[in-house]
C-alpha cells in the first residue's frame, strides 16, 4: 500500500548546470578568437585546429578506454576544449601530424594518465605545447608569411632583438585587432576579450587570476623592460603580444590546475606574471607564457598547502596543519 | 547596505513557497498517534506510561532526569496501545508510544498556567513545556536558555529567516500569531534580563516584515532587521553574524558571543504556554511538494502519522518517490509514511521521481564553486576527497567538524557530487577514530 520511498542524504535539491555545460561555454567563448584566426590567417588554420582536436579525442579515448579500461567520457567535452586550446597555441603553418600528436599527448599523457578530468596537475594544452616546442623548436616558431607577405617575426621577437636589426613593431591598434604574426589563436586581443567577457558573464571564470597575472606582467615589464632606464619598458606591447591574453583568460583560469582558495589563486597569478616577465626580459626566449603556466601548475599543490582558508569562527591565529 | 549584513558564500535557491498565502488549517486528531520519546537533540526519555494506560492531552508520557532532554507529552486523549522500538528516520531504532485516540481530546485536569515570578521558575516552566528548538534542530529550550554562568548575554535574536525552499510555517505563524510572538519576546527579555532583541528575517517576506514592524517593532528594545535573501541565512551562526557581526568560534555556542537565538514559532509557543499551561502537543507543518494535491499549512497533533497528514492535504496527486521531513536542503528523507510528525517538524515534502532522484555524479573539475558557496569557508572538494580515502589527517586539517551540512556545496556542484554525504562519512570516520583512541587510552590505564 505504502509507496516505496527513496532515502538519500540531504540536500535533495541541486542547481541547474553541469560540468559539460561549463565546457560548452568555454568552447563558445573561443569562437570569436577562432573567427579572428580564420580571418587573419585564412581558412587553412581550421586544419591544424581540427587535427589538434581529433588528436585530443583520440588520445583521451586511447589512454582512458583502450589502455586504462575506464569508461568513455568524451561527452564531457573537455577533450575538445583541450584540443582547441592547443590548436590556438600552434603556429598557422604547423605540420598537421604534429598538431594531431600534440592533441593526443595533451589528453593521453598530461590528463588521463593522472586520472582524467580534474586530476591533471598541469594544463594539458600547455604541457603538449611545451613538448612540441622542445621537440621541434624550429617548426614551432616559424610563423610563415603574414598578411602583407612579409616573413613574420612576432612582436615579442622584434621587441627582444629585432628593433636593433631595424624591424618595426606593429602599432598597438594592430596588436589589439590581431593582424600580426603569432600562434593562430593568440593574436586577436579583441576577440579573446569578447570570449573572456562571455565566460565572466556566465560565471565560468572570475577575473582575479587574469587581472593579477596581467597586472604583474605589466608592472615588471614597465619597470625593467628597458635596458637603459627604469620605468621605461614598453609594457603595452608586452600585454598585447604573445600568448599572454589567451593564457591569462583561458589557461590560467583552468580549474584543475590552479589553487583552490582565493588567496592561493592570487599568489598563483602573481607567480605566473613574474615568471612570464622574467623569461621575456632575461632569457633567450622571446615568450615565456607556456613555461610560466606549467611551472606554476607544478607549484599549485605547494600553494594550496599554505593557503587553506580559515573556517568561519576559527581562532584568529591562522589554522595551519 | 545589503552587503554589510551578508555572510560569506551561500547559495541562491528557488523559493518555491507555494503555501505562503494559505492560512493554516487545523487537522483533527488522527485515530492513532505514534510519539517517539526522542524528539530533541540529546538523551532519549524513559517512558512513564505503559500499554493499556489511559492518557489525556498534555500528560507526560516520557521524561528523563538528564539535562539534555525535554519531556514528551501526549497530544491526544486515549489509550496507550504499544510502547516499543520502531525504525525511525536516519535508520535508528527509537522507543515510541502509540496511543489510540478516543476523539474527546480531554485535557489533563491538572494543567494550569505556570507561576513565573523569577528566572528559576521560568526555566522550570520551559522544561515542563517540552519545548525544543522548533526551527529544525530540536535543541532543548531550557538548556539553551540556561547559558553557562560566565556568559553575559546581551541580545536575544529571533530567527524568522526561514531560508529553506517550500517552508512557510514560521511565516504563517508570524502573520497569524504575532501578538503571541510579541508576548513571548517580552517574557524572554524580562526573565533573562535582556534589553535588546533583534528579529532577523529574509527580505523576501514583505508581509511578515510589515506585521513584525507593526506588532513587535514598537516594543521597547525590539528591532526588526530584514536580511538579504540568501541560503542559509537562517543558520544560527550566519544569523548571529548578520544581525550582530559576531562570529561564533568553532565548536562553541551562541552564548559564547553573548547571544541567545530562538526560532519565532518557539517564542510564540512560550507565550501560549504561559497563558494556558498546555505543553507542546501540536505543530504547524508546511505540507508541499510537486506530489501533494493541495499544498497548505496544517496544524497537526504531534505524533500524527505522515500518511494521515498527506491524506488530510488531499492525498498525492502523483506517486511520490521521496518524502522529506524538513526542507529540501537539510530535511531528512523518510523511509516510510508510518513515521510521524515530531515537535520540530516544520515541513513535509513529497517529491516525484524527477525531483526526488539525485543526478549521477561525474568527475570533480575543481571549479571551486563548492568552496565559494561554503558559508563556513571550508573546502568541500578536499573534505570529499579525504573522506573517500578515510584520510583522517586531511579530514581534521581541513576542518571537517565545522561543517553544518547546509548543503550549499552539493547544491552548486556542476558535477553533482554528493559532497555533504561524503562529509558526513568523514565526520563519522573522525568520531570512530576519536572513540578508538579513547578506548585505547582507557585500556592502557587499566
Amino acid at each position: 500500500m505504502s509507496p516505496t520511498l527513496l532515502v538519500t542524504s540531504s540536500p535533495h535539491l541541486r542547481a541547474q548546470g553541469s560540468s559539460q555545460g561549463i565546457m560548452l561555454d568555454v568552447i563558445l567563448a573561443l569562437i570569436p578568437a577562432l573567427g579572428a584566426a580564420t580571418y587573419f590567417f585564412g581558412l587553412t588554420v581550421l586544419l591544424p585546429l581540427t587535427f589538434a582536436v581529433l588528436g585530443a579525442l583520440a588520445g583521451e579515448y586511447g589512454m582512458r578506454v583502450l589502455v586504462l579500461g575506464r569508461d568513455n567520457r568524451l561527452a564531457d567535452l573537455s577533450a575538445i576544449v583541450t584540443g582547441l586550446l592547443l590548436g590556438m597555441n600552434l603556429p598557422p603553418s604547423i605540420p598537421l601530424p604534429l598538431a594531431f600528436l600534440g592533441g593526443a599527448i595533451a589528453t593521453a599523457f598530461v590528463k588521463e594518465v593522472f586520472g582524467g578530468l580534474g586530476m591533471n596537475f598541469m594544463n594539458p594544452a600547455m604541457g603538449a605545447r611545451v613538448f612540441l616546442f622542445l621537440a621541434w623548436p624550429s617548426l614551432m616558431t616559424s610563423w610563415g608569411p603574414t598578411l602583407d607577405g612579409v616573413a613574420g617575426a612576432t612582436p615579442l621577437a622584434i621587441l627582444k632583438d629585432g628593433e636593433a636589426a631595424g624591424q618595426a613593431l606593429p602599432d598597438l591598434f594592430h596588436l589589439f585587432i590581431g593582424d600580426r604574426a603569432g600562434s593562430l589563436g593568440e593574436t586577436s586581443v579583441l576577440a579573446l576579450l569578447l570570449g573572456a567577457g562571455y565566460l565572466v558573464l556566465r560565471k565560468v571564470i572570475r577575473l582575479d587570476v587574469p587581472l593579477v597575472y596581467l597586472a604583474t606582467v605589466g608592472l615588471i615589464t614597465w619597470t625593467f623592460g628597458n635596458k637603459t632606464a627604469l620605468f621605461a619598458g614598453n609594457f603595452p606591447v608586452h600585454l598585447l603580444s604573445g600568448g599572454l591574453i589567451l593564457a591569462a583568460f583561458f589557461m590560467a583560469t583552468d580549474y584543475a590546475t590552479q589553487p583552490v582558495s582565493r588567496v592561493g589563486k592570487v599568489i598563483f597569478a602573481a607567480g605566473l606574471g613574474l615568471v612570464t616577465a622574467v623569461i621575456r626580459l632575461y632569457t633567450n626566449y622571446p615568450e615565456g607564457v607556456s613555461f610560466a603556466v606549467i611551472l606554476l601548475n607544478c607549484l599549485v599543490p605547494l600553494i594550496d598547502r599554505y593557503t587553506v582558508p580559515k573556517p568561519f569562527g576559527a581562532p584568529k591565529a591562522a589554522q595551519r596543519a | 547596505m545589503f552587503r554589510r549584513n551578508l555572510f560569506r558564500g551561500g547559495a541562491h535557491l528557488p523559493h518555491l513557497k507555494t503555501t505562503a498565502d494559505h492560512p493554516t488549517v487545523v487537522m483533527p486528531p488522527p485515530n492513532k498517534v505514534i510519539i517517539p520519546l526522542l524528539q530533541h537533540m540529546g538523551v532519549i526519555c524513559e517512558p512513564t506510561v505503559q500499554e493499556g494506560d489511559f492518557v489525556q492531552v498534555g500528560q507526560i508520557i516520557g521524561d528523563s532526569h538528564k539535562a539534555m532532554a525535554a519531556p514528551v507529552h501526549s497530544s491526544v486523549s486515549g489509550t496507550v496501545t504499544n510502547v516499543d522500538f520502531q525504525l525511525w528516520a536516519g535508520g535508528i531504532q527509537v522507543l515510541t508510544v502509540e496511543i489510540e485516540t478516543d476523539g474527546l481530546q480531554t485535557p489533563l485536569k491538572t494543567l494550569v498556567p505556570p507561576t513565573i515570578t523569577n528566572k528559576a521558575e521560568f526555566l522550570a516552566a520551559v522544561r515542563v513545556s517540552g519545548l525544543v528548538g522548533l526551527g529544525g534542530a530540536g535543541f532543548p529550550a531550557h538548556v539553551k536558555l540556561s547559558p553557562p554562568p560566565g556568559a553575559k548575554i546581551d541580545t536575544l535574536i529571533i530567527n524568522a529567516a526561514e531560508c529553506e525552499p517550500y517552508i512557510t510555517s514560521d511565516y504563517r505563524e508570524i502573520l497569524e500569531n504575532s501578538s503571541n510572538l510579541l508576548g513571548g519576546i517580552q517574557l524572554l527579555m524580562r526573565q533573562l534580563g535582556l534589553s535588546r532583541c533583534i528579529i532577523g528575517i529574509e527580505d523576501n517576506k514583505p508581509a511578515a516584515i510589515a506585521e513584525l514592524k507593526k506588532v513587535c517593532g514598537r516594543a521597547k528594545g525590539v528591532s526588526v532587521m530584514p536580511l538579504p535573501t540568501r541560503y542559509p541565512q537562517g543558520a544560527e551562526k550566519m544569523l548571529i553574524w548578520a544581525t550582530t557581526r559576531r562570529s561564533v568560534p568553532t565548536g562553541k555556542f551562541p552564548s559564547d558571543v553573548n547571544v541567545i537565538v530562538m526560532n519565532v514559532t518557539s517564542v510564540s509557543f512560550l507565550a501560549e504556554f504561559a497563558k494556558t499551561g498546555m505543553p507542546l502537543v501540536k505543530k504547524k507543518v508546511t505540507v508541499a511538494g510537486p506530489c501533494v494535491a493541495h499544498p497548505q499549512n496544517v496544524e497537526v497533533r504531534i505524533g500524527t502519522p505522515l500518511k494521515d497528514v498527506f491524506a488530510f492535504a488531499g492525498g498525492f496527486s502523483s506517486q511520490p518517490r521521496k518524502v522529506i521531513m524538513g526542507g529540501p536542503m537539510m530535511g531528512v528523507a523518510q523511509h516510510s509514511l508510518e513515521t510521524a510528525v515530531v515537535k520540530h517538524t516544520n515541513a513535509l515534502l513529497a517529491f516525484g521521481s524527477e525531483d526526488g532522484e539525485l543526478p549521477e555524479a561525474s568527475a570533480c573539475i575543481r571549479c571551486g564553486r563548492c568552496s565559494d558557496a561554503c558559508p563556513m569557508s571550508l573546502l568541500p572538494l578536499e573534505l570529499h576527497r579525504a573522506a573517500l580515502r578515510n584520510n583522517l589527517e586531511d579530514l581534521s586539517k581541513y576542518g571537517t567538524m565545522a561543517c553544518m551540512e547546509c548543503g550549499c556545496c552539493s547544491f552548486v556542484c556542476p558535477s553533482k557530487i554528493h559532497l555533504v554525504q561524503a562529509i558526513r562519512l568523514g565526520k563519522t570516520q573522525l568520531r570512530i577514530a576519536a572513540a578508538r583512541t579513547l578506548a585505547r587510552a582507557e585500556g592502557a590505564a587499566k
